[in-house]
């Protein structure tokens, strides 16, 4: 069941490199502040800390206490104190407070700000209006890579996907060229580079220009990864705001993994990670629980053999065996709890007709049901981020009797999903699509209105339709798709759909070149923003050009990854992932509104 | 999976991280070159790269030490090792981007790449209009968004709101981060200025509403959206806002008058069913669910009626019997539910009619725990046959299984369904009577 990758798949790079060099980085900071201090975190850098350094680490370099940065004052009684913080107007008045406290108590301290990945002039704005510009000193903790496993690499920005797409801020740019320039000095020139999207173009812009002024770092190294292949995630929205049913998918759809790790009220603070899980979690649900309970019994049986050993052999069995099975026990106890949770919801929020309904509005079929089992989704309150997933069923609830059932403050939210292009007004005289007629002969009521609306946008902003039948990304299926055997990378969708951003990936890598993709390139609206970039690079081993690394500005979701892994072991090829932080229909709808839980 | 561990082990205990040569050739010390190269292409981070000309100062003036130049991977250890050491106080080492540029003469680009680089750079010599534009326009055109902020509080700073405005009006990317900007720091005022020099008027319009979100205080919220009512929203916003006002304005009277009831405990309902949270703020739907829960059955002058929500906020039919049914269902009100679906035609007949459709009524009921002689009542009222079928298999609602088997006359299915009921229950009598009885045609 577990896709094995074809025997002359290229080695991965080690990236564990990248978590030594933070782990220095930061110990380095640490000790630009000796003696004893207490540290501030700030939650977001909770989980990425954990996973390059622990506390004894921090101990080690005289961490007295931790805290975490919250709008409460401060009892630390340490004469020095450090904050490790992202770069936020909040954060600086944080801090600013506790320093005017202490200053107004007549009291002095030392206080160091350690911005990661880096610090920000409106940040140091702040920090000299409220007076305490030069009472603290700014530190850089350039640490913007974190693997969260041997082929991906987050950012862990998930704030990117709001400042850039939805403010048109463009702060995070350079923070990804660093990264990129990073990844060069450690693994060598990309000699193939291509990409679709502004920020994709920017991103890539001021990443040459870098290169080029730090002249010499990447001279003469051999590649290791001979393409790079970056993507702004508003060239495709459709894939990401569907419901996942890859089991990894479906775990953070459910569970929400953060930073690698998934915390759920069953499974408590658990890695998802491990031997039983590298097995399934690319694969389909449905194959999930044969593949589960094929493990229980041969772990049963391996149990069972301890009867009827003798004393020597047990002695054996209990010294080499017994952990590693024990170990096993634990995973697989942790995967079927985690299956019934994700069942039990599933059942309960009818995930089958979603997901129908999700297919049947890709494919431009039923949409009278469609429509109303979203207006009925609506009606009930379905929360928006939990259950209406379909991105369909997303535009309309943008459009469809917002402040009733969400609440009037959504209002704003729904002008940020216009702002961001999820959502336009159709323009007066448009003519209508066949779909759209048929639906607005539905219409009865002003609600059903909207629909219309939503379907028309859709057409006319993202022109998907077309887009999907030039790129098939609908595949003819004569009878059952066969999920245990996929013939494509449909399967991370039932069958019924290929992720939009991995087609473009696929067909682009096929070409080495945007040729012939013209014409949807166009139906993106990117025609000036899709690039290619080759140089002539003698050294690169076969191996090395059969290595792409594929980055998502905006952020990437696991059905994305499943799907590419899969094109991956068909192809020979191995793709490397770096996002700005992993993502899910639930997370982008987040970073869309305006309430603030 | 979990090799950090390991990898930190070997980190540090490894001899091979200790010594090296930089001309080795040998492959085994390449992953030890690239973290060199690593470290070095951090060396921005460690050190500053290229006002070696300026001394480290302390406050008072006076230099401080020698510089440590952490250029290999070795001197990156060794820093750490003796940092303690280092003769300036760590908290007086200004770190890199702190030092004041003394110069005079960057071209606008440099002084954009110094910016990029992190560097404090003094901006103060761009005093013509002129010279700043070309300052922004280099800022643009290099795509870092730290930068651009970083120009346009200079510009804020130094330009005439008036000017800065026309400018920017002309050039959108920067204009779009002078807004974010704003919105980060808080600064509504100047936002709401330039939304009006724009003649933005709807997003002048949403961003004075968004202030309603800091107000916490129901009443001090109500009033300033009275304020919002009539602000220039499209058409659709503006019924939005209004409703808004008006639900709040409800929101606060029912919550005065329950939290009252509640506390006298003189009323039954809120003795048995505590309210759970308060009602202020609440959206429209939770609303009309909290009133069908609490003030179900009065009459349609009150505020708190659910009737009267429903025709003061136009809420559709199918919508009002969805959450209408939920919030009865819970209080196991099955009389009402029953009340809720039945209709009267003008000769006094009675009727079941569900507009949202009785399979989806079925289903909440069955949600809400209801008995299964309720369920069954209502799966025997959904029209489709196979959907019937379904829903009465799925809920065990027995009776209606067999009696649709029996209509159907399919005796294959009726069998099957007999391995589902308990053994010796009165349903596999009623099915042992059926399948014997040979009145029946059984169609297979």
């Amino acid at each position: 069941m577990a896709f094995p990758h074809r025997p002359d798949a290229p080695e991965l790079p080690d990236f564990s490199m990248l978590k030594r060099l933070a782990r220095d980085q930061l110990i380095y900071l640490l000790e630009q502040l000796p003696g004893k201090k207490d540290l501030f975190i700030e939650a977001d850098l909770m989980s990425p800390l954990d996973r390059i350094a622990n506390v004894s680490i921090l101990k080690q370099h005289e961490v007295d206490k931790l805290y975490k940065v919250e709008n409460k004052p401060a009892l630390s009684s340490s004469e020095q104190l450090c904050f490790l913080v992202r770069p936020r107007i909040k954060n600086m008045r944080y801090i600013a407070s506790l320093v005017n406290a202490d200053k107004l108590a007549g009291r002095t301290r030392k206080y160091k700000v350690i911005f990661s990945p880096q610090k920000f002039y409106a940040c140091e704005m702040v920090l000299e209006e409220e007076g305490i510009y030069g009472d603290v000193s700014c530190d850089e903790w350039a640490f913007s890579l974190l693997p969260l496993d041997v082929d991906l690499l987050s950012m862990e920005l998930p704030e990117f996907f709001r400042d850039y797409f939805l403010e048109g801020d463009q702060r995070w740019i350079n923070t990804v060229a660093q990264a990129l320039h990073l990844l060069s000095t450690l693994y060598g020139p990309f000699p193939n580079c291509y990409g679709i999207g502004r920020c994709a173009k920017m991103a890539y812009e001021l990443w040459r220009n870098l290169e080029e002024e730090e002249d010499g770092e990447t001279k003469g190294r051999r590649p290791e990864i001979g393409h790079i292949f970056l993507l702004d995630r508003d060239v495709d929205f459709v894939t990401a705001l569907c419901s996942q049913v890859v089991y990894e998918g479906l775990v953070d759809d459910t569970f929400r993994i953060k930073c690698g790790k998934c915390h759920g009220p069953l499974l408590g603070t658990s890695h998802m990670a491990g031997l039983v899980f590298n097995e399934i979690r690319n694969e389909h649900f449905s194959n999930v629980f044969g593949f589960l309970s094929q493990k229980a019994r041969n772990l049963q049986a391996q149990y069972d053999r301890r009867r009827g050993m003798d004393i020597k052999q047990m002695k054996n069995f209990v010294s080499q065996e017994l952990k590693g099975l024990k170990q096993e026990h634990r995973l697989l106890s942790l995967h079927i709890g985690a299956c019934e949770s994700i069942m039990k919801k599933k059942t309960k929020q009818d995930f089958q007709e979603l997901i129908k309904t999700e297919h049947a509005l890709l494919e431009g079929f039923n949409i009278r049901e469609s429509t109303s089992y979203i207006e009925e989704h609506i009606d009930r309150q379905v929360p928006p981020s939990h259950c209406s997933r379909g991105y369909i069923v997303l535009l309309s609830l943008t459009s469809v009797v917002p402040d009733s059932s969400y609440g009037p403050e959504h209002l704003l939210t729904f002008s940020n999903l216009r702002r961001a292009g999820l959502l336009t007004e159709q323009a007066p005289g448009d003519t209508l699509t066949a779909v759209e007629s048929k639906v607005s002969k539905l219409v009865t009521d002003k609600a059903a209105g909207k629909i219309t609306d939503a379907f028309s946008s859709l057409a006319k902003r993202s022109n998907f339709r077309a887009i999907s039948k030039k790129l098939n990304l609908i595949p003819r299926v004569d009878g059952e798709y066969d999920l245990k055997v996929p013939r494509d990378m449909a399967y991370v969708f039932s069958g019924a759909y290929v992720p939009l951003s991995c087609r473009i990936i696929e067909q682009v890598l096929e070409r080495r070149s945007w040729q012939g993709l013209d014409e949807v390139v166009r139906l993106l609206n990117c025609s000036d923003f899709a690039f290619t970039d080759m140089t002539k690079e003698d050294k690169a081993s076969s191996e090395s050009l059969r290595l792409i690394l594929v980055v998502f500005l905006g952020g990437c979701t696991f059905s994305e990854i499943s799907a590419l892994r899969f094109l991956g072991r068909e192809k020979g090829y191995r793709f490397i992932f770096l996002t700005t932080a992993v993502t899910n229909s639930a997370r982008l709808m987040e970073a869309m509104s305006e309430v603030k839980a | 999976m979990n090799r950090t561990k390991g990898d930190e082990e070997e980190y540090w205990n490894s001899s091979k991280f200790k010594a090296f040569t930089f001309d080795d050739e040998d492959d085994e010390l390449s992953q030890l070159k690239e973290s060199k190269r690593a470290v070095n292409s951090l060396r921005d981070f460690v050190d500053d790269d290229d006002d070696d000309d300026l001394e480290r100062v302390s406050w008072s003036g006076e230099p401080v030490g020698s510089r440590t130049r952490p250029g290999s991977f070795q001197s990156l250890s060794d820093a750490l090792s003796d940092t303690p050491a280092k003769s300036y106080a760590p908290e007086l080492g200004r770190p890199k981007g702190e030092y004041r540029d003394y110069s005079n003469d960057w071209s606008p680009s440099d002084t954009v790449r110094r910016l990029r680089k992190g560097k404090v750079c003094s901006l103060e010599r761009f005093r013509s209009l002129q010279d700043k534009l070309q300052l922004l326009e280099e800022a643009v055109s290099m795509h870092d968004g730290n930068v651009i902020t970083a120009v346009l509080i200079f510009l804020k700073r130094t330009l005439s709101k008036e000017i800065l405005f026309r400018e920017l009006e002309v050039r959108q990317v920067a204009l779009r981060h002078l807004i974010h900007f704003l919105k980060e720091i808080g600064d509504q005022k100047l936002l709401l200025d330039l939304f009006r020099f724009l003649d933005r008027t709807e997003e002048l319009a949403l961003s004075h509403y968004r202030e309603h979100l800091n107000i916490q205080d129901p009443d001090k919220r109500k009033e300033f959206l009275k304020t919002c009512i009539g602000l220039p929203f499209s058409s659709e916003d503006s019924a939005h806002i209004q409703d808004h006002y008006t639900l709040l304005e409800r929101q606060i009277i029912i919550e005065a008058n329950d939290r009252h009831l509640e506390s006298a405990g003189q009323t039954e309902i809120f003795r048995k069913h505590p309210r759970k949270a308060s009602i202020l703020n609440m959206p429209l739907v939770t609303t009309l669910f909290y009133s069908c829960f609490y003030h179900y059955t009065e009459a349609e002058g009150t505020f708190s009626s659910p009737i009267n929500l429903k025709k003061t906020f136009k809420i559709p039919d199918k919508q009002y019997v969805l959450t209408a049914l939920a919030a009865r269902a819970k209080l196991r009100a099955w009389n009402d539910v029953d009340a809720l679906f039945t209709t009267k035609n003008w000769l006094g007949y009675t009727k079941k009619r569900a507009p949202i459709g009785f399979h989806r009524v079925v289903e909440i009921l069955h949600k809400n725990n209801a008995p299964v002689q309720i369920l069954q009542e209502y799966v025997n009222l959904v029209e489709d046959v196979d959907t019937k079928l379904n829903l009465a298999t799925k809920f065990k609602c027995h009776d209606v299984v067999i009696d649709t088997c029996r209509d159907l006359k399919d005796r294959q299915q009726l069998l099957a369904y007999r391995s589902k009921v308990d053994k010796g229950s009165a349903e596999e009598e009623k099915i042992d009577a059926l399948l014997s009885s040979s009145q029946i045609r059984w169609k297979n």
